[in-house]
């Protein structure tokens, strides 16, 4: 999505009725950021959007990405966000050989995440709560919830304790577990792309 | 009216606050595919050696060796040979008395091979200019024979960019004839 470098564009800043309704609708995707939404986006800062080529939008506040969004798609975590609430959102492990790829920006293929070193979530909670109880990251490494496809779901790596990647599921993980080939993840954000090293605090 | 037993509320969960590397602004651990590996390592051994020990230690280094396949390391290996030939120099012998000395700087900016080619003039007290190749990339052209001058300097000046290995001399009279 953002393999090319973007230019910085002037920032406007968002009416607080635009930030109320971002905020409701990250809950309603991000369940788990109930916790933190108050740390992410005080009540009384100052939210600002920035227009990014194709038609995203990138939220910042007091200089700091937070999140992006294309069109009117799901809100997606900027990876420095994700990086400092990583526990906040659904997450698949890829292995060791797949990183190189996912960084130089390639579609995240499902035979990265069914290798020994990829994990896929375990399947244990298997109903989605509102306050999105019961997920978090087992023992093992999964995620416990099944992801569907079209959710956004981290990708972290294994060995690695960041995150490297944000994308859409373009298949449910079930199915990637069933399949084992196939495109799972396809234009994702990940480190080191245009949209990380756009400078956000000018 | 007092409420002295208020329930201790669990305070905010905080943030983590994480390192990027200040070389190619990655978290240090993705250091290695951000392609200034070697720039990155020296960086964060200053500025965090505990992070710099913990990513880059013997063990650390084997243990992500040994996961990767055969052909994947012979692939990383290769990738590290293409970087690391930064320099190269090249030697044309002119007609007249007088050598020229090119030096091929392929992995610079155009800045800095000016800088560079400011020093050599400085230096040796010649001409010294910058031109771009039809192959593409830049070569920094020095008049005067001063070949063997230009490699101690150039080791010396910048000695943690360049290897010695890099830098080899090339007999170009083809090159001079035609033209």
């Amino acid at each position: 999505m953002f393999k090319k470098e973007i230019q910085a564009a002037p920032k406007s800043k968002l009416k607080s009725s635009v930030q109320r309704s971002l905020r409701q609708s990250l809950l309603t995707t991000y369940p788990l950021l109930h916790r933190y939404i108050d740390e992410i986006l005080p009540k009384k800062g100052s939210l600002s959007a920035m227009k990014l080529p194709d038609r995203c939008t990138l939220y910042v506040l007091d200089g700091e990405p937070l999140f992006f969004q294309q069109d009117t798609t799901t809100v997606l975590p900027h990876l420095k966000l994700v990086h400092r609430f990583p526990d906040a959102f659904p997450s698949i492990r890829i292995d060791r050989g797949a990183i190189r790829f996912v960084l130089s920006g390639a579609t995240l293929m499902a035979p990265g995440l069914t290798s020994a070193g990829g994990r896929l979530p375990s399947g244990v909670v298997t109903v989605r709560a509102e306050d999105g109880a019961g997920e978090q990251l087992d023992d093992d490494d999964r995620w416990t919830r099944e992801l569907e496809k079209g959710e956004p779901v981290i990708v972290r790596a294994e060995g690695k304790s960041e995150a490297c990647a944000v994308g859409f599921l373009v298949m449910g993980t079930k199915e990637v577990k069933d399949k084992g080939k196939g495109p799972v993840i396809e234009d994702a954000h990940y480190l080191g792309d245009g949209l990380w090293k756009l400078a956000t605090d000018s | 009216m007092a409420d002295t037993e208020q329930p201790e509320v669990p305070s905010e969960p905080q943030g983590r606050h994480v390192t990027y590397c200040g070389v190619c602004t990655l978290p240090p651990e993705y250091c290695e595919y951000g392609g200034t590996v070697k720039k990155c390592q020296n960086w964060l051994q200053k500025a965090h050696p505990a992070m710099y020990d913990q990513i880059w230690s013997a063990e650390a280094l084997e243990a992500a060796t040994a996961s990767l396949s055969v052909e994947a390391q012979k692939r990383a290996a290769k990738d590290a040979q293409k970087k690391a030939a930064q320099a190269e120099k090249a030697r044309a012998e002119a007609g007249g008395q007088e050598g020229q000395q090119r030096r091929h700087d392929k992995a610079r900016r155009a800045e800095q091979a000016q800088k560079v080619s400011k020093e050599f003039g400085r230096k040796f007290a010649t001409g010294s200019s910058v031109t771009k190749v039809p192959s593409g990339g830049e070569e920094i052209v020095v008049q005067g024979d001063v070949s063997d001058e230009i490699e101690e300097f150039l080791l010396e000046k910048y000695k943690d960019m360049i290897p010695e290995d890099n830098i080899e001399f090339v007999d170009d009279k083809k090159k001079k004839s035609s033209s």
